[in-house]
């Protein structure tokens, strides 16, 4: 019921974290990148001033918390300028790097100019598969660049992608994040959207190899309790119910690409029905309250059946749009990774291929492995 | 668990700040956020610097002077055991 003076549309929800995405120039190329498969080039790159704005209008939404990511944020000069201007809006500014090139003197230009914390990187504890799955093998860098975050007191994340070419070695990823002092470690299985799902068969594990992973996983967190914190995030097809991605739609996160488009998620502009609105021309409160992409699948109304009669639809929101899309050609599906959507046999297809080809992974170069493309600049 | 003996101080990762939107407190780590009670933040902005927490405890029953002296002894042991359940706090134990 709706009296003389209410709003008629509910409130946009707040968000709480910007991923800022300051450039697709890359040192590495890894083959799930979430990076879009058609990279922009580098002279279409926001400039300081204009993140600097986008910095400001997240704040005034309710953003706490900026993730400078990329690509590799390390290819922007100006990003101490970035973090001095994340800072000046009060935001918690947290560096997503692959820790290429090392380099003491900028990180400590970085600390000073405010940065709260480093995100690492690591594709593989072993040079091989590192070259396999990154097209090179940079360990040495990025221990370097782990060594100089600990030594200025930055506090450091891992951030693991895992894949059937690294699962195996998660022990060793738990050993290296002790090792280097990192205060958490993120083990997140691949998402298969974008380049992920172009190199699928490659790279999906075995439920065997994963469920050994995750017990791994879960007897590091328990045993590491308020010294570091281990997250396992399944990959969606093993989850039988989706989770809420990006905490739902339009909901808790922000993302704004190198060039300017405001997104939900990453892989928003796969979805090309949608128009994506560019924070040159509007701004982000406009964009977060009012453009209709950012209202299309906000909340419940829009859900269909199953989802719509199910008790589970505030908690995920009928799972990912854009994985909905890839699969199954309608964004407004069900994801096919819940066992109750319409198509999920897609996802079982995939699944039981992934067990099939159980033999160990074959040694690079590997045919059937489509790297990113190393955007210019 | 951590009792009065122990020294403690928010990890190096914590930043605290007010947050205009929700009027409170909010405590900040990397790819989380608290937000906090009244109590918390009283006890929180206390740990900026290291502090016996026995100390910690003498400051916060000089602000509230209404509650019993047990009652804010086990709020602020409880507040910094969860604190330190996730990793936020350095700790000292004699
Ligand atoms: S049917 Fe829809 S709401 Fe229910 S669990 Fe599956 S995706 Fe979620």
């Amino acid at each position: 019921m709706t009296s003389a003076g209410e709003p008629l549309v509910t409130p946009a929800p707040r968000p709480y974290a910007l991923v800022a995405e300051l450039t697709y120039r890359c040192p590495l190329a890894c083959a799930y990148c979430s990076n879009p498969l058609e990279l922009g080039d580098a002279s279409t790159e926001l400039d300081t001033a204009t993140w600097g704005r986008v910095f400001r209008e997240a704040a005034e939404l309710g953003v706490l918390q900026v993730n400078l990511s990329g690509g590799e944020p390390l290819a922007r000069s100006d990003l101490e300028a970035l973090v001095a201007e994340a800072r000046a809006s009060e935001l918690y500014v947290n560096l997503i790097t692959s820790g290429i090139p090392a380099d003491a003197a900028r990180l400590e230009r970085l600390t000073r100019a405010g940065l709260d914390s480093l995100q690492l990187s690591v594709q593989d504890t072993d040079a091989g598969g590192a070259a396999w799955i990154a097209g090179r093998d940079a360990n040495e860098s990025k221990l370097r660049t782990a060594a100089t975050a600990r030594s200025l007191g930055l506090p450091l994340t891992l951030n693991v992608v895992l894949h059937r070419g690294n699962i195996a070695r998660v022990p060793a990823f738990v050993a290296l994040a002790e090792e280097l002092g990192a205060t958490r470690l993120e083990l997140a299985n691949t998402q298969y959207l974008g380049w992920a799902l172009e190199n699928r068969a490659a790279l999906l594990p075995s439920r065997s190899a994963l469920e050994e992973a995750r017990r791994v996983a879960r007897e590091a967190a328990e045993r590491l309790r308020g010294r570091i914190e281990v997250l396992f995030v399944l990959p969606d097809y093993y989850a039988d119910l989706p989770r809420a991605c990006m905490d739902g739609w339009a909901r808790r996160y922000l993302v704004v690409t190198p060039n300017g488009l405001a997104l939900p998620c990453h892989q928003a502009t796969s979805i090309t029905t949608l128009e994506w609105q560019n924070v040159r021309e509007h701004a982000l409160p406009a964009i977060w309250h009012e453009s209709p992409a950012f209202r299309a699948f906000r909340g419940e109304d829009w859900l269909p059946e199953p989802c719509r009669s199910c008790e589970r639809r505030a908690i995920d929101f009928g799972g990912c749009r854009c994985q909905a899309l890839a699969l199954t050609g309608d964004v407004t599906a069900t994801d096919p990774a819940c066992v109750h959507a319409p198509r999920h046999d897609l996802v079982v297809a995939a699944r039981l291929r992934a067990d099939a080809g159980s033999e160990p992974v074959p040694e690079a170069p590997r045919p059937l492995l489509k790297l990113r493309r190393r955007a210019a600049g | 668990m951590i009792d009065a003996k122990a020294r403690v101080r928010l990890a190096a990762r914590v930043r605290l700040r007010f947050d205009r939107r929700s009027g409170k407190v909010v405590l900040l780590y990397p790819e989380r956020g608290l937000e906090l009670n009244e109590s918390g933040a009283r006890i929180a902005e206390l740990c900026v610097e290291t502090r016996g927490v026995g100390e910690l405890i003498e400051l916060v029953a000089a602000r509230v002077s209404d509650a019993p002296r047990a009652v804010i002894e086990r709020d602020v042991l409880d507040f910094l055991n969860a604190l330190d359940a996730r990793g936020l706090l350095e700790v000292t134990r004699s």
